[in-house]
């Protein structure tokens, strides 16, 4: 029966079981390929943020420097002439700076020529001279040639990020600065070196002096704070949720408030700290107790979420073990379970630092934007942290700010790598299955 | 500084405690263990709590009402003609106060009546300091000689001190629920505060949003408009075009990755990915505002569109990028907890894999795909920094995506970050804001989880 069916169906029409065979083949490749342009273009974009940031940052780890020769007169220490010296570190250490340069260049006469000569070398090089003579006292009335950060425009000059052939009312190094500057580095008075400021100075408004230390002295004391705030507290709600809580309607209120806490917007918790610890409790702004506090209640969800998972996955028999030998409750946890749980806890502990670490949004709300230029020396003062830096050089109108940027973000990028890498270390290393 | 001084000689008062308990114990039960109800340590532990747990704890509350306290004081002590001025002035007043007290430096000269307050703050600060360190000292002595003269063999110490670190653990997990209560008190009240000045009505439907109020009465043309339509509207296009980005993307590279990929693939492929969620938010915004935006604008001079440089679709490629990651995890576990059977079950009936994927697994995990994208778009709602430094800041009403538009996050930062003084509506206005962001996120959130769990299909 079924057999007539079917010749008197292929009768009536054409077999195109074949096309579409064919076309359902198609449509597979066709998925296939959506696949792996997904994937593909995840990638590329990552290479391409990875690869821009670089590219841009590399250069800032070098810093361009003027050989100057310096002749230190002891009339530096003696401004009035009398004989009555000032101590070597309040000598007027600009002058001498100036004068080496002038005396490099007597051609350059005029007031505003001279200006536009002294933009060569960093508004800081007098702090260098002084440094210098410090360190060598006996160079007093001597000629020493000291090598001098140059400013930012002719550090970009010299890295090539200011092109010469702009035309020159649209580049911010002039004509006679690079006339200067070509001549300077054909009497081998240019080099570049390891920029030695950028890992220790704090924040500057001079790109050249700038650097990244006071934020990450910043960062590391707000991680302190938030590891010292959120790390008990989120292991002892892990425990008591895990081991301890009642099953009933106030445990699960508190079990759906902490997965909600988790994904709340990081902005929100700014605003719990400006409304609450700024101006309620009257913490210090801008400080990395504040910060920290903060912080530590936007990463206490993952410590616990993270926390319960490992204490889960300690085989109950342990916990019964420890209690048919007459432990209580609180000692088979604290003495067993936890410590074959801490692996675990502190892998999502360290997660959840890392995220701590690049976290932006909550910080600028309690002052933590600030231009801070001093180094941070306790909790209570005034600080900024890394990511926090990132914004402010991304916003900062100089060019050469761009590459400190991407600078700033490439040592962020190491701390985050190392922690990560940490985290999967630590994993690999305990992982136990039971 | 002080205050860590005066904790840390606290929780040296309660080592020693200890060491006195566990010792004085020992002693009265002529060191035979067998005597003792518990193990030494725990009566050790008995006395450290009873000496230094109260201490800690009224150092806390007395920490955190000190300041309110110290200004009531103040206020209460000013001149009559400063006691009269409206709250918001009153406010920069005590924010001068602390500031000329704490040698920061004021935003303007400071005037007798504050540099007397200031002094008058310092020494109330050192009067409740000095008050607050002495009644912790004879706290921690009563509670010490309390403790020694209870401590006999007998007792059951070990219970006792269980008892009180139940109690601390329920607290701790209790920290997190008020969290959320401070999260929604806070916001709550400063938004009351806001809604008295401007109503409701004209911030949920206003269509112009200028948030610049006059400092000064007879300052001219800075009223102020709160009409948050604006700013509402281009949140959603941004997140919009960061869910056109990273849906897509993230769901196919989940099924490329749970259907097709091998393992090794797998193994690389992944991580990689998780990357892009690591990767902190501002290094997006940078990488947008430096890379993604110019490109895109020379892209569009190119093909005769104007695209502004600060452009929604610049922030919402980028954030896109950034919750691909998100969508392609939580789309992956759930792909994967699909059974074997139901896909062996199609491949028997002569399917493809793309039709046992389109047709089987997809309808299977829709529940879970579903609850991720919802999750995605709370997360694209509340982000920051993309749009802080890849948007705009000026409110325009327009679904055009070359044009600047600005977000909610935005104008919460924008309003709070720089000088402010703490009662105009423009700095209270962020916290209206903040409240619709958390009401948002959270029913998105509720609403994830509630599909996620009422439509599972149940596989056994």
């Amino acid at each position: 029966m079924s057999n007539n069916f079917n010749e008197s169906v292929s009768e009536l029409k054409p077999d195109l079981s074949e096309a579409r065979l064919r076309k359902r083949y198609r449509a597979e490749t066709r998925f296939r390929i959506y696949g792996i342009a997904a994937i593909l273009f995840a990638i590329g974009i990552l290479a391409l943020l990875l690869g821009s940031i670089v590219t841009t940052g590399f250069s800032a780890f070098t810093q361009t420097e003027v050989a100057l020769d310096i002749h230190y007169e002891s009339t530096l220490f003696d401004p009035d002439g009398t004989g009555k010296f000032v101590p070597l570190s309040s000598g007027n250490y600009r002058k001498v700076v100036r004068k080496s340069l002038r005396d490099l260049f007597p051609e350059v006469t005029k007031r505003r020529e001279k200006r536009s000569l002294y933009k060569i070398i960093s508004s800081g090089a007098d702090l260098s001279a002084r440094k210098y003579l410090l360190s060598n006292p006996n160079s007093i009335e001597k000629t020493k040639r000291i090598w001098i950060k140059s400013s930012a425009d002719i550090d970009s000059l010299n890295k090539g990020k200011i092109k010469r052939i702009v035309a020159e009312s649209e580049r911010r190094v002039k004509n006679n600065q690079i006339l200067w500057f070509d001549k300077l580095s054909k009497e081998n008075r240019v080099r570049r070196t390891f920029n030695f400021t950028l890992f220790s100075a704090g924040d500057s408004r001079e790109p050249e002096l700038a650097g990244i230390w006071g934020a990450a002295v910043g960062s590391f004391l707000t991680l302190i704070v938030t590891l010292a705030l959120s790390f008990p507290v989120g292991v002892m709600a892990a425990v008591y949720l895990e081991s301890f809580a009642p099953k009933n309607r106030w445990t699960d209120l508190i079990e759906v408030n902490i997965n909600n806490l988790a994904a709340v917007p990081s902005i929100v918790f700014g605003l719990l700290g400006l409304a609450v610890f700024l101006n309620f409790v009257g913490m210090p702004r801008s400080a990395p107790i504040i910060g920290g506090t903060v912080l530590a209640l936007m990463t206490l969800p993952t410590i616990i979420i993270a926390g319960r998972a490992a204490l889960n996955a300690v085989p109950p028999s342990i916990r019964e073990a420890a209690l048919a030998m007459g432990a209580s409750p609180l000692q088979a946890v604290t003495h067993h379970v936890l410590p074959l749980a801490m692996p675990g806890i502190l892998t999502g502990t360290i997660i959840g630092m890392a995220r701590a670490l690049g976290e932006t949004a909550p910080l600028l709300m309690i002052g933590m934007v600030a231009f801070i230029v001093d180094i941070p020396k306790s909790f209570t003062d005034p600080a900024t942290v890394l990511p926090v830096q990132v914004y402010l050089w991304a916003d900062a109108p100089e060019r050469a700010f761009v590459e400190k940027t991407s600078a700033a973000i490439l040592v962020l990028l190491v701390f985050l790598v190392a922690m990560n890498l940490a985290a999967v270390i630590l994993r690999k290393k305990f992982e136990k299955r039971w | 500084m002080s205050t860590f001084i005066l904790i840390s000689v606290l929780l040296l008062f309660m080592v020693f405690a200890y060491q006195i308990g566990k010792k004085r114990v020992l002693q009265t039960a002529n060191k035979d263990h067998k005597k003792l109800h518990s193990l030494p340590g725990y009566y050790g532990v008995y006395i450290a709590i009873l000496c230094g747990l109260p201490a800690l704890f009224i150092t806390g509350i007395w920490l955190s009402l000190e300041n309110q306290i110290i200004e009531l004081i103040l206020l209460s002590e000013l001149p009559d003609k400063l006691r009269t001025l409206s709250t918001g002035e009153i406010n920069l007043l005590v924010n001068d106060i602390r500031n000329v007290a704490s040698n920061n430096i004021s935003s303007r000269e400071p005037s007798e009546p504050v540099l007397s307050a200031a002094l008058r703050y310092n020494q109330l600060r050192n009067i409740s300091f000095v008050s607050l360190a002495v009644s912790c000292l004879v706290i921690c002595i009563v509670g010490l000689s309390i403790g020694l003269k209870k401590l006999n063999p007998s007792m059951r110490a070990r219970p006792i001190v269980e008892g009180i670190a139940r109690w601390a653990l329920l607290i701790a997990s209790i920290i997190a629920v008020l969290t959320t209560i401070g999260i929604v008190l806070s916001l709550i009240f400063e938004s009351i505060r806001f809604f008295e000045v401007v109503s409701p009505l004209e911030f949920l439907f206003g269509l112009n949003w200028s948030p610049q109020t006059a400092l000064r009465e007879d300052q001219i043309g800075a009223s102020g408009a709160f009409g948050a339509v604006p700013i509402f509207a281009g949140t959603l296009l941004i997140t919009l075009i960061a869910m056109l980005v990273s849906v897509p993307v993230g769901l196919l590279s989940a099924i490329y990755m749970a259907e097709y990929a091998s393992s090794q693939v797998r193994g690389i492929v992944k991580p990689v990915l998780e990357i892009l969620a690591g990767i902190p938010t501002v290094v997006y915004g940078f990488f947008a505002a430096l890379t993604i935006g110019p490109s895109l604008r020379g892209f569009g001079d190119s093909l005769g569109l104007g695209v502004a440089s600060e452009s929604a679709l610049v922030a919402g490629l980028v954030m896109g990028v950034m919750i691909i990651p998100f969508v392609s995890s939580l789309s992956d576990d759930v792909i994967n907890a699909v059974p074997q059977s139901l896909r062996d079950g199609a491949y028997a009936l002569g399917a493809t894999e793309s039709e046992t994927v389109r047709q089987v697994v997809l309808p299977a995990a829709l529940h879970g795909i579903v609850g991720a994208i919802l999750l995605a778009v709370s997360r694209a709602i509340g982000e920051t920094m993309i749009v802080v430094m890849a948007a705009g800041l000026a409110a325009n009403l327009t679904a055009n995506p070359f044009e600047a538009v600005t977000t909610v996050t935005v104008q919460i930062v924008t309003l709070l970050v720089g000088d402010q003084e703490f009662d105009s509506a423009k700095t209270l206005a962020a916290f209206a804001l903040g409240l619709v962001l958390f009401l948002v996120t959270l029913v998105l959130n509720i609403i994830a989880l509630v599909v996620v769990r009422r439509y599972r299909e149940e596989y056994e």
